[in-house]
């Protein structure tokens, strides 16, 4: 019975003293121990520049890695870029959100008071049968509903409008005011970064991962965007070290005054500028050999050598000529080579007397077009023959663009059909077409993807720059001529760089190989 | 003059493209995004042009009876049926009198269509041009449930404008982009075709390419497989595509060259 009484009591005693245990609170997390991590090593050689062949605005960093970063403690997770901001930047931003929100508010209340003036207008005029209109309101007991009178509206209408008439001139005023006080707060931002270290805040303005020891803080040249970075303005900047807990990080030392600024010049384009200049010249030494006089050769283009016997196909066919521009705008180059090759289609088609069908995918492009046929037509000495509807425009979309020309391809059946310019989809979709429907078909395009389809489905293919040959090539006339010899020769200049850079690649000769690096 | 003067600028502008290039100065940016807003004010003068171009081409295909011209009846009735949606929207759940309205301006501008394509006998057709018009405009003035929208893009939004590109015009595009799949095996059929030595090697070229993409072969095959389509893509392939892009570079500065400097003016009609 003792023994039952003891174990009894030593049971509750354990079961008390675990429930004890499990109602005790969990001891505050200020007292659980965690591993704390060392301050790593702040990053070193801090550099800040203003970023080459840039617009301005922005500003590059360079530093050598922390010593805790990837070695030593291997800590480090990241670095923060920090700049300085002195107190105008906080009030620039202030009155930006001011005027964003004014625009905004002006917006809205021109198209509210429209909004307002209609229904009003409908109220009054009976337009719109006014009955009633009921509000249901739902209240904890029931759900009412009340119903508002036909004055009360018409009243309500008339208040808001006027409220509204009244304020909304006032507010392109305020919104003038507003982006007055802005601008000169803008004028005085190079003064203001000036009182460094006075009062001003440090902001972060991006991170860099670890490893990493190069930042580029590129902002907007626009005042208005939350990103601006002024130009001719000292900056600050430092860098921290980060580690995986946030607060422990270590400041680098700070740099500046650095100011950002647009160059005049963009070095890293140099290879490029050097190329364009020989270029040049070659094309204007070519071009006056030519004009004295020099036989120069030009390879035959099967292509181009066929439209002459396309046209007269046509001609004896009594069937007429489907000339298409591709998608190209006016401003694209491989159009502007198709021009030129539709003039000489043009005058050819004016001279046999044939019909011709140009129809554009662009407005711009149909225009420009109208004016080469129309003189083509004058240069034959056949102006009458010209039609307005020669050259028409059809759609700005691809496909029903295709559907368009499919349709005038099985419907006129033209003997010949006439591809240049820029391709893409659309051109095994034209190419196909034509060929079912029998017509010669002789096709030039610069667009890479497409010309294994044109040289599948058509007869004769121009390939890449054949097309902007093609126009010297029809015409023979020496200065044309020129240009062409220029490109044979940069052609072969090209063949000798490339295969002198493939040694240099080879034997890591980068001297020569960075000549033609194009940085930006 | 009228050919000097557009040879001036094409230098002036040409020259300033190539400035610009190398100068990325801000006032540099300013005045090339200030040019290339002209493109956009030009664009949109050119649109009216082009459509003012379909018109007369249309008009004119129904005036001569043309072959199929009757299609050119639904060419107009699209064109000024999706301008009429694209600047009405309704303002309710109810279309009241607005499908009426859209039917009566069609019915309209084919009226005068068919006065015009008439040789004979116009006053009917423009009789009733005119009663398609009044009851246009009676709708519009006395119909409250739709409104034009001229200043908002409120147009745009609306279920007929909507449902007409979405469910009309979409599914016809698309429809003629899938005919590429069959375009694509017509053309492949003609070109891999062995007539010759090249035509041979292209037909396996193609072969092996194409059997990339075979599930059923074996790891060892597959794998060999794929190793030389890789090769035929990234050498032999990239190696002619890279000489061609090549040509078209220098051909584009060659041509912009003799735009430039005037040699090249077939853009104004002389070549």
């Amino acid at each position: 019975m003792r023994f039952l009484l003891r174990t009894t009591v030593i049971l509750a005693l354990l079961l008390g003293a675990g429930v004890a245990a499990q109602t005790e609170p969990p001891p505050p997390v200020d007292s659980v121990e965690t591993p704390s991590i060392p301050p790593p090593a702040p990053v070193t050689g801090l550099e800040v520049f203003d970023t080459d062949d840039d617009h301005g605005h922005s500003i590059t960093l360079t530093w050598e890695l922390s010593a805790d970063d990837g070695i030593g403690q291997g800590s480090v997770m990241s670095y923060d870029v920090f700049r300085w901001y002195p107190p105008l930047m906080d009030s620039l931003a202030a009155r930006r959100d001011k005027i964003q929100r004014a625009q905004a508010a002006h917006a809205r209340f021109r198209r509210d008071l429209g909004v307002a003036e209609d229904a009003l207008g409908d109220l009054l005029s009976g337009d719109r049968e006014f009955s009633a209109l009921r509000f249901s309101v739902a209240t904890p007991t029931d759900d009412s509903t009340f119903v508002l009178d036909r004055s009360f509206v018409e009243r309500a209408l008339r208040d808001t409008i006027q409220v509204m008439s009244t304020n909304l001139p006032l507010l392109p005023d305020s919104i003038r005011a507003l982006q007055e006080v802005f601008e000169s707060a803008l004028e005085r931002l190079p003064e203001a970064h000036k009182t460094y270290p006075t009062g001003g805040t440090w902001k972060s303005v991006g991170k860099a991962a670890s490893g990493e020891g190069r930042f580029v803080n590129s902002g907007s040249k626009d005042p208005m965007s939350g990103d601006f970075i002024p130009d001719f303005t000292d900056l600050y900047y430092r860098v921290d070290a980060v580690t995986a807990d946030e607060a422990v990080r270590a400041e680098s030392v700070i740099v500046g005054p650095r100011q950002s600024k647009g160059q005049w010049f963009n070095g890293g384009r140099f290879p490029v500028f050097w190329a364009v200049i020989i270029f040049g010249f070659l094309t204007i030494y070519f071009v006056s050999r030519a004009r004295k006089g020099a036989e120069l050769y030009v390879r035959p283009l099967a292509g181009i050598e066929a439209v002459d016997d396309a046209i007269g196909r046509a001609t004896e066919m009594g069937r007429p000529i489907l000339y298409v521009l591709g998608l190209g705008t006016a401003a694209d180059v491989a159009t502007i080579a198709s021009f030129t090759v539709l003039g000489r289609v043009a005058k050819r088609v004016a001279e046999y007397q044939t019909e011709l069908i140009v129809p554009t995918y662009d407005p711009i492009v149909m225009s420009v077009a109208q004016e080469v046929v129309k003189s083509s037509y004058l240069d034959a000495g056949r102006p009458d023959d010209y039609k307005e509807n020669t050259v028409f425009f059809v759609t700005n979309l691809q496909f029903a663009y295709v559907a368009a020309v499919n349709g005038i391809m099985l419907r006129e059946l033209p003997a010949t059909n006439v591809y240049m310019g820029k391709f893409f989809a659309e051109s095994l979709l034209l190419a196909e077409t034509g060929a079912l429907a029998g017509s010669i078909q002789i096709a030039g395009t610069d667009e890479i993807a497409q010309i294994p389809f044109f040289i599948v489905a058509c007869d004769y293919t121009l390939i890449g720059e054949e097309l902007y040959a093609a126009s010297a090539y029809l015409g023979r006339e020496p200065i044309l001529l020129g240009s062409l010899k220029a490109q044979d020769w940069a052609k072969a200049a090209v063949i000798v760089l490339a295969i002198v850079g493939l040694v240099a690649a080879s034997f890591e000769w980068t001297t020569f190989t960075e000549l033609f690096h194009v940085t930006n | 003059m009228k050919r000097q003067v557009p040879l001036v600028l094409v230098f002036l502008f040409g020259l300033f493209m190539i400035f610009q290039y190398f100068v990325p100065h801000e006032s540099s940016e300013w005045v090339y995004e200030f040019l290339l807003d002209w493109i956009y004010i030009i664009g949109i003068f050119a649109l009216a042009l082009g459509i003012w171009s379909l018109y007369v081409v249309s008009v004119d295909k129904i005036k001569t009876r043309k072959h199929d011209w009757k299609y050119s009846y639904i060419t107009l009735a699209g064109l000024f049926g999706m301008i009429l949606f694209g600047f009405t929207a309704r303002h309710g759940d109810e279309w009241g009198w607005f499908l009426v309205f859209v039917a009566c301006v069609l019915l309209t501008i084919g009226m005068i269509v068919q006065a015009m394509a008439a040789k004979t006998a116009k006053g009917l057709p423009l009789a009733l041009a005119g009663v398609f018009l009044i009851a246009s405009i009676l709708i519009a003035a006395f119909d409250d449930t739709w409104s034009f929208y001229f200043y908002t893009a409120e147009g745009l939004q609306s279920t007929m404008f909507r449902a007409f590109f979405d469910y009309v015009m979409m599914p016809i595009l698309a429809t003629i982009f899938s005919l590429l799949a069959f375009f694509i095996a017509s053309a492949a059929y003609r070109a891999f075709r062995a007539r010759n030595l090249l035509a041979s090697l292209l037909l396996i070229a193609a072969l092996i390419v194409m059997m990339r993409f075979f599930p059923y072969f074996g790891s060892t095959v597959g794998e060999l497989i794929a190793r030389t389509s890789n090769w035929l893509m990234n050498v032999p392939n990239l190696a002619a595509q890279r000489a061609i892009v090549i040509g078209v570079g220098l051909g584009i500065v060659a041509t912009a060259l003799k735009v430039i400097l005037g040699i090249e003016r077939g853009y104004m009609g002389k070549g």
